[in-house]
């Protein structure tokens, strides 16, 4: 009776999931004829072959490649991907700072402070993104202009064109320093290490933050100047219209990093509260009677546990930074939507290529992201238990 | 029951659908309205008032159309297009027309799939710069920050520009007028390029538009004109000639105000052919035959629309130049009525 | 006594503390007058265009004057009297599915479930009523009318997309896996845009679907991917017992999820589901990139008009404010739903 149910069973699976993939061959079939029938009226040719033409245009914040308009539109494609990972990047980093700060601002026992953290939250995250990167961008191009800019010393100007600093130029000797930098890291890591063993045999501790700030701050000190002060900084001047040498910040990145990270903060402000109040107050109140200090407890016992809860929720705000930064289309920041997804896709008219090419950049870069994610997830997990 | 359900679906599907496999025309006769692209907004050429009434240079095209089909003008109704879903909208069918100031090239008549009907402005690429930047040619544009609309063709022709004449810029690419407007207004480009209509529809929109000048190179040739998909003649025949009639009008000197006393003391054949008095031509393409009467009646000649929209009574102030009649030495030349 | 005692412990309990606290009240005592200024005291509600604007504060005039199009977008002033019955009966519609205690809830379920037709049909004409195409719709109806359909189309989908990945069919689990975690990868955007430019390839001749309805395909399916996972989240919650039992009392595949496991599943997840929703609610403005006249496009197309140009401040501060309105009381519903979820557990668990 049962032999017999368990096969009636299998053959049902077989013969649903039979039908759902017949179903779905058919529709695919269906609209790959009717999408040939159409290509073929409005005379499509698929291929990748205009990737390698000119791209005609051009595009001016490319902090990474020069770009000119004789550059082929893979080139657009490359600078379109490097924005996009840069402001992903740096608006990741910068909202896990606000988030957490905000987060933890939320459980002071002052309640101005925690009221005035929480009104930030409900507005940041209660009002679209692309209505608040347009009011950032409304706010920054109506900045003093370039004639009346605010000048921070010699070096820095802020005006509704951006921030000019002044660039570093690394003369030939600067890669001693960088080498003084790498090793001063390298035995930084190793004594902390050390540090931590002795600590847990003998319970002797170490100013470890102090020693290792100073090795990794003046060892390449000293190295640069031995190798004769190789680095230096070009000013930006006013010359004509525009601002000329030293880097350049323009608006349009400012507004997609300020926009980016004060929304995306907000939400991980809810998860490092969410975090730090599922820890047990047991835990505390023990740390308390051994005699820790504050930071001491917040160190040592509420975050690493909190850690726990609050990294898998991060993670997705990470991925969800990143697919907004899509959003850069609205203010003109060159990204892989705007700058390849858009331009490129105007003037060559190959819709289905380019948008198959963007669709999948994302999605291996979302793949990536929760893939190193999850191994980080993972370590940590198993740390302790 | 299955096949309850699946008429149900086929049902609802044909609802959203307009069926596009009947020509244009007699779609647009069992619909009951023309259906028009235009731009989300460009001041004189399509822009909504405060009350949601559609206005502007485009806009009367498209009416003129609907005077043409139904005759009644106001039988149209208007889609949003941006510079990036223009093209897919009028492919996929969703519209009849496409009248949003698009550039007739060479390779969105062959290679896109459209028919350019005929060209409503004669137009070319300029540069709009505050009077205070005291620059008096556009190559003394050296390094500025140049504000351009994406999706056009003037992105192209300004890189073309600014490499033959070997000087710098910085591209501040923004999607719609709208951002380009505000961006030069605020100070965040130098200098903002695209037609030059476009540029004295941008300039009419400052507080003192005497603060803004347009540079004298023009770039670029861009001829403006409505355009349907290719492959239905008899529709494009109707759009073309719906144009063709405004411009005919205006040669003739007919206007929406003396049409009628025209016609009664008048001898001339055209223009009785023009307005149905004689001939079978409306017809000939499956209209009345007085659908030259009612566009000229109800829309205007192609004057008095674009007195009304741009001309010089308007914020816009542009000048007749290129788009007069070539019996006043402008270039608008429609084939004879016959 | 009492408040003194509670100033004392919360804002000046240590000598950081009031110094921080002294800091905020001399920032919020500088910064609020002038906003209540520019907001209220100060601000022109009436004019004819903004130079007729003439006092400090905000020109809350552009609003009044495009007060329609935003609520309506181009919708015809003489069938309007249809969307304002939309939005009149939309308590009624959603009242059943947020509340489990209103009296009458049952009949009021029926509503909800003819809601969405009545919708279709009162704003797009049909036998009766006149037809009203959907590029006329615009504002606050757009947005409405993606956020909440997308919601609600979405739901049901999510349901079976996430029993489909706990599925034990592998083709079935694969199909959702691969539907739901590609749909994730990709920003919305990208899926709008899939939709408005290259649907249009995809279908044959003949099938020509509006704008508006290609938007709501592409948030329909955003969401469903979005709230699968969430559901899956709450299946997964599910005691093993309740498979078994509801196994060993004989039920099929589908009456165990429908009357066992879904309905406590469901129930555990609708805070997270609503805050997914938010998500959307908020997300449909990015419509304005594809050319669709919703709030956001309205309050541009404002300020495209000489009449109203650079005031960008007021056209955002009222979309926002609309936006926050909806959002905020939908997150503090999903507050209410967590609450109540946990001190109903409590209970059980005692």
């Amino acid at each position: 009776m049962f032999k017999i149910d368990f096969s009636d069973q299998k053959l049902r699976a077989i013969l649903i999931q039979t039908l759902v993939v017949g179903v779905l061959a058919y529709a695919i079939f269906w609209l790959v004829q009717s999408t040939s029938y159409n290509l073929e009226k409005r005379d499509y040719k698929l291929g990748f072959g205009f990737l390698n033409d000119p791209a005609g245009f051009d595009i001016s914040f490319s902090p990474f490649y020069s770009f000119v308009a004789t550059d082929s539109h893979i080139k657009v494609y490359l600078v379109g991907l490097a924005n996009t990972l840069l402001i992903s990047f740096v608006g990741c980093i910068a909202a896990t700072f606000l988030g957490f700060s905000i987060g933890i601002i939320r459980l002071s026992s002052n309640w101005l402070l925690s009221r005035l953290a929480y009104v930030y939250v409900e507005i940041t995250r209660n009002i679209p993104l692309i209505l608040q990167l347009l009011f950032w961008y409304a706010l920054l191009i109506n900045l003093p202009r370039l004639k009346n800019s605010i000048a921070f010393g010699e070096a820095f100007f802020l005006n509704n064109r951006g921030l000019n600093s002044p660039q570093p130029i690394f003369g030939d000797d600067f890669i001693y320093v960088t080498i003084a930098i790498i090793l001063a890291i390298t035995v930084s890591i190793v004594f902390s290490r050390r540090a931590k063993k002795i600590q847990e045999k003998t319970g002797k501790q170490y100013p470890l933050f102090l020693i290792n700030t100073a090795s990794i701050l003046l060892f390449p000190a000293i190295v640069y100047f031995i190798a004769g002060s190789p680095l230096e900084f070009e000013l930006p001047v006013l010359i004509g219209f525009n601002f000329v040498g030293g880097m350049k910040i323009p608006p349009e990145f400012m507004a997609m990093f300020l926009g980016l990270s004060v929304y995306t903060a907000s939400f991980i402000s809810e998860i490092v509260r969410a975090g730090i109040l599922s820890v047990n107050k047991g835990q505390i109140e023990a740390s308390r009677s051994l005699g820790l200090k504050q930071n001491r407890i917040m160190k040592l016992i509420i975050i690493p546990q909190a850690m726990r809860v609050i990294i898998p929720p991060l993670t997705s705000q990470f991925l969800n930074l990143t697919k907004n930064s899509s959003l850069g289309i609205a203010i003109g920041y060159a990204d892989l939507v705007h700058g390849f997804g858009g331009i490129t896709l105007n003037i060559t008219g190959h819709a289905i290529e380019v948008m198959a090419i963007v669709m999948s950049t994302y999605l291996i870069i979302s793949l990536t992201i929760a893939f190193f994610m999850n191994i980080y997830n993972k370590s940590i997990q198993m740390d302790g238990r | 029951m299955k096949i309850l359900r699946i008429s149900a679906l086929l049902a609802l599907v044909s609802f959203f659908s307009a069926p596009a496999i009947a020509g244009t025309l007699e779609d647009v006769q069992a619909r009951g309205f023309v259906k028009c692209g235009v731009t989300t907004g460009l001041l004189g050429f399509a822009a909504p008032d405060d009350s949601g009434n559609w206005k502007g240079f485009d806009v009367d095209v498209c009416r003129a159309v609907a005077a043409a089909v139904f005759g009644d003008s106001s039988k149209v109704e208007f889609t949003t297009t941006t510079g990036k879903t223009r093209f897919p909208t009028l492919a996929s069918g969703e519209i009849d027309v496409l009248a949003r100031n698009t550039t007739w090239t060479f390779s969105r008549d062959v290679d896109l799939g459209f028919e350019f009907i005929g060209i409503n402005y004669y137009d070319g690429q300029g540069f709009l710069i505050p009077a205070s930047l005291g620059v008096a040619s556009a190559t003394d544009l050296d390094g500025a920050s140049v504000c351009i609309q994406t999706g056009t063709t003037t992105e192209l022709n300004l890189a073309d520009f600014f490499r033959a004449n070997s000087i710098s810029y910085e591209s501040i690419p923004v999607e719609t007028n709208d951002e380009a407007r505000e961006n030069l207004f605020a100070g965040r480009c130098d200098v903002y390029t695209t037609d030059a209509s476009g540029l004295a529809a941008t300039a009419a929109q400052a507080d003192n538009p005497a603060d803004w000048i347009l540079l004298p190179e023009i770039i670029s040739k861009e001829p403006l004109g409505p355009l349907v998909r290719h492959g239905d003649h008899v529709w494009g025949d109707i759009v073309r000639w719906s144009l063709n009639t405004m411009i005919i009008a205006e040669e003739k000197g007919l206007t929406s105000n003396n049409l009628d006393t025209k016609l009664a003391m008048n001898n001339d054949p055209e223009i009785f052919r023009l307005t149905g008095k004689e001939g079978e031509y409306g017809a000939m393409f499956g209209l009345s035959n007085d659908f030259g009467y009612n566009i000229i009646k109800q829309v205007g000649n192609y004057g008095e629309v674009f007195e009304r929209n741009v001309g010089l009574k308007t914020p816009l102030k542009l000048a007749r130049g290129l788009n007069a009649p070539w019996t006043d030495g402008g270039l608008l030349y429609s084939p004879p009525f016959r | 006594m009492h408040s003194l005692n509670w100033i004392k412990q919360n804002l000046f309990s240590t000598w950081l503390n009031s110094i921080v606290s002294i800091v905020l009240i001399y920032f919020l005592a500088s910064v609020i007058p002038p906003l209540l200024d520019w907001f209220i005291f100060e601000a022109t509600f009436i004019a004819d265009d903004r130079t007729g604007c003439t006092t400090e504060g905000a020109c809350w005039a552009v609003v009044g004057a495009r007060f329609y199009q935003f609520m309506y977008g181009f919708y015809p002033t003489e069938e309007v009297w249809r969307v304002n019955l939309v939005y009149a009966m939309l308590p009624f519609g959603i009242a059943p599915l947020l509340w489990d205690k209103i009296p009458f809830r049952k009949q009021f379920l029926f509503f909800s479930m003819a809601y969405p037709f009545l919708v279709f049909f009162l704003l797009y004409g049909g036998p009766g009523l006149s037809s009203v195409a959907s590029n006329k719709w615009g504002g606050l109806l757009v947005t409405l009318f993606l956020g909440l359909g997308g919601i609600l189309i979405a739901f049901p989908l999510s349901i079976f997309l996430a029993l489909g990945r706990r599925s034990k069919m592998p083709a079935i689990l694969t199909l959702c896996i691969v539907f739901i975690e590609f749909i994730r990868g990709v920003p919305l955007i990208t899926l709008l845009f899939f939709g408005n430019i290259m649907l249009p390839l995809f279908l044959p001749e003949g099938i020509n679907l509006d704008t508006i309805i290609r938007a709501l395909v592409a948030v329909t399916i955003f969401q469903a991917a979005y709230g699968a996972e969430v559901i899956r989240g709450g299946l997964q919650a599910m005691p093993k017992g309740q498979y078994e039992a509801a196994q060993a009392l004989g039920l099929s595949y589908w009456q165990m999820n429908y009357k066992i496991i879904l309905p406590q599943a469901l129930k555990i997840t609708i805070p997270a589901l609503v805050n997914t929703a938010i998500g959307l609610f908020k997300d449909t403005s990015l419509v304005l990139l594809i050319g669709l006249l919703d709030l956001l496009g309205i309050g541009r197309a404002a300020l495209a008009d000489t009449k109203w140009m650079a005031l960008h401040v007021e056209v955002y501060v009222f979309i926002a404010g609309i936006f926050f309105i909806f959002c905020f009381g939908f997150s503090r519903y999903s507050l209410y739903l967590e609450r109540k979820l946990n001190t109903d557990n409590d209970g059980e668990n005692k």
